[in-house]
């Protein structure tokens, strides 16, 4: 056994699916100034980029402030529609990631006007800063030496010491071999991936992420996002290069590697673009952080209104900062995730109303298709259930995979959910892949060493 | 004519050890070289790509017929050099400086190598001087960008500037992908062409070519 990850979680948190409901967690999360996550309400998180421009020392003035301005303006319309707390996401972009100083300098910006917003308007808030996982500059790429490892743990530090309240990155362990693996299609490569490389980069870096929090008081371990992987595989659905199948099925064994967050001590909100994010939830009792038909903005989902069904938080993903009718986007996108996060608390004040509300969301997407038929409740809580039940991370992988195919399968069996004749081919591939794998990893790595070998680093993975 | 069958539906099915023993044993059996790929290869090519646009393959289908293609050429390639005929056009490919993102690169590189193009792909986070470097040393055909977020699309630009400037922009074919393009945009920067996804750009890359 060459397991070197702490398994922490053996039960559920959330045991039924219909106690896994909007704006409740069983641990919310107080940060920030004065906000408490999941603690009955869903609150915006706002997450914004600079327009089409070049990020070099003669523009970063404008790239400041660009930020200052977006910051400004979001809690000025947050306050005027009297949201009861926001979080702010800053997601580094590599530049700034690079320059450990410049993300630090933008998150100091940000956090100052939230501080305003909170001594002007008691508004409650947070900070989250998420800097760019640059580890992937080489190849093979170096995940726990180098200057890319180096600048990105400086980059935390320097983000923590400016204001963050929160950090989380969406880290790219197991990737290398992951794309490769999605692109062929090929099951052995992405199980993988995500059952054996990803966790144990996760357990490291979030050991390390975990150690800066408790240097830094009050910043707090937030979660990961599987956004590489299981959006990808998502993205390239919708596009039709890959099959709908294959992403929803890598979505649910995608959260294997994002609970490697959770094992190191973090204590959500997992990212918003983690739409493996209910699984975490079921599985931690910790807060999440989803996005759906509020980041159309961003990109395409076939999830738009489920993924609400059991958020803390509720965010746009992305938008850039340029000129609308009615402000600038990022103003705009709070307007929305305001009016969407009234209306859960409004329905979530009534007897029984966010279970019908969220009941409501989840209808309207699960059997359209097969990535929201693995994200609903049910769904939910069978794929918790069979990760929690086993003992390894890749044994975790492969029971996720048989209990989201088990899904879709009781889903067309039942003709709720109808799929291509392509699809349902894949579908019985995937199945028959899940039944073919060896009994431990270190089969696995021997059987694969030719076909990925030489994309991966192996020290990188404690290998 | 049976092996030319052969290697066609191995190519058709992702099959690279088909492929390669039907080239090895038609190859034994006296077929020609550049006859195998026009009556082979390049039709179960085209086949896979019109079984992707009718969308019956997905990528990976495609991208193991390309494997099979490869595993074919293999063997071809050296018979060709040997005999002095034309090898393939050469394309250059990068994601653009700044940008890490490079699945979708990675796609388009494989699809083009699989529709027997030669492709260097110079990864991810590439600057504009690596990409006039390579053109420098690779004298290719054409060069292929890629980026992903709104603020690298410009280094789509200042990569365009730069060969300019260097003196070999006339001498490729300069062609852009990702989410944020637009075939506006790379009008807009002097760029020759843009492909919204995978299939596009190899149909992109044949038809600025003149390629069969």
């Amino acid at each position: 056994m060459i397991t070197e990850t702490l398994l922490k979680y053996s039960t559920l948190a959330v045991q039924r699916p219909d106690e896994l409901l909007y704006g409740a967690s069983p641990l919310p999360l107080a940060c920030g100034l004065g906000l408490t996550i999941g603690a009955g309400q869903v609150f915006p998180e706002v997450n914004f980029t600079l327009p089409a421009m070049n990020i070099e020392s003669g523009t970063w003035p404008d790239v400041v402030a660009h930020y200052d301005e977006m910051a400004s303006q979001i809690l000025r319309r947050a306050v005027s529609l009297g949201v009861p707390g926001i979080v702010l996401e800053f997601e580094l972009l590599p530049p700034m990631t690079d320059h450990p100083e410049w993300g630090a300098e933008i998150t100091a910006v940000l956090k100052r006007q939230l501080v305003t917003a909170h001594e002007k308007y008691h508004l409650s808030c947070a900070l989250r800063v998420t800097p760019t996982d640059i580890r992937d500059q080489q190849k093979p790429p170096l995940m726990r030496t180098g200057q890319p490892w180096q600048r990105l743990k400086r980059s935390l530090e320097l983000c923590a010491e400016a204001g963050a309240d929160i950090l989380s990155i969406e880290s790219i362990g197991g990737k290398e071999v992951h794309d490769q693996a999605l692109m062929y299609g090929d099951f052995s490569g992405i199980v993988f991936a995500l059952g054996v490389l990803a966790p144990r980069d996760m357990s490291w870096l979030w050991a390390q992420i975990g150690e800066i929090c408790a240097a830094h008081p009050g910043v707090v371990s937030g979660g990961d996002s599987a956004c590489g992987f299981a959006n990808t595989a998502m993205q390239l659905a919708h596009q039709k290069m890959l099959p709908e199948v294959l992403a929803a099925v890598v979505r649910a064994m995608s959260a294997v590697r994002s609970l490697s967050a959770f094992e190191q001590g973090a204590v959500g909100p997992s990212k918003d673009c983690a739409y493996e994010g209910p699984i975490l939830k079921a599985i931690t009792g910790r807060p999440i952080s989803m996005e759906g038909k509020s980041a159309s903005c961003a990109h395409f989902s076939p999830v738009g209104n489920i993924a609400a069904a059991m958020c803390d938080l509720w965010s746009n993903e992305s938008v850039q900062n340029v000129r609308l009718l009615s402000g600038n986007a990022p103003e705009a996108y709070t307007e929305l995730l305001a009016y969407d996060c009234r209306l859960m608390n409004t329905a979530a004040r009534a007897p029984g109303g966010a279970l019908q509300l969220r009941n409501w969301m989840v209808a309207s997407d699960e059997w359209l298709s097969p990535q929201a038929a693995v994200l609903s409740p049910d769904a939910t809580i069978r794929i918790a259930a069979a990760i929690v039940t086993t003992d390894t991370p890749y044994h975790r992988v492969i029971a996720a995979g048989r209990a989201a195919v088990q899904v879709l399968k009781d889903g067309v069996a039942e003709q709720k959910l109808h799929l291509s004749r392509k699809e349902l081919q894949w579908l019985a591939r995937i199945d028959e892949a899940l039944e073919r794998f060896p009994a431990e990893e270190d089969a696995l790595l021997v059987d694969l060493e030719a076909q990925y070998g030489s994309l991966y680093d192996k020290a990188s993975y404690g290998l | 004519m049976a092996q030319s069958k052969e290697l066609f539906e191995a190519i058709l099915n992702g099959d690279a050890k088909r492929a390669h023993a039907a080239t090895e044993m038609a190859l034994a059996e006296g077929a020609e070289p550049m006859q195998l790929i026009a009556d082979s290869m390049v039709p179960a090519m085209d086949e896979v790509g019109k079984l992707f646009e009718a969308e019956e393959y997905f990528v990976p289908e495609l991208l193991l017929a390309g494997r099979a293609m490869k595993s074919a050429m293999e063997l071809i390639k050296p018979l060709l050099v040997a005999s002095g005929q034309k090898m393939a056009v050469r394309i250059i490919i990068g994601t653009v400086k700044g940008d890490l993102h490079d699945i979708g690169k990675n796609i388009v590189a494989s699809m083009l190598e699989g529709s027997g193009f030669e492709v260097i792909d110079l990864g991810a986070d590439v600057s504009p001087e690596a990409f006039v470097a390579a053109v420098k040393e690779r004298q290719p055909h054409i060069v292929c960008m890629s980026a992903l977020l709104t603020v690298t699309m410009p280094a789509m630009k200042t990569t365009i500037d730069a060969l300019s400037k260097a003196g070999v922009r006339t001498q490729v074919k300069v062609l852009l992908g990702g989410a944020p393009v637009t075939s506006q945009y790379a009008k807009e920067i002097g760029a020759d062409g843009y492909s919204e996804n995978a299939n596009g750009a190899v149909g992109l890359v044949k038809s600025l070519l003149a390629v069969a």
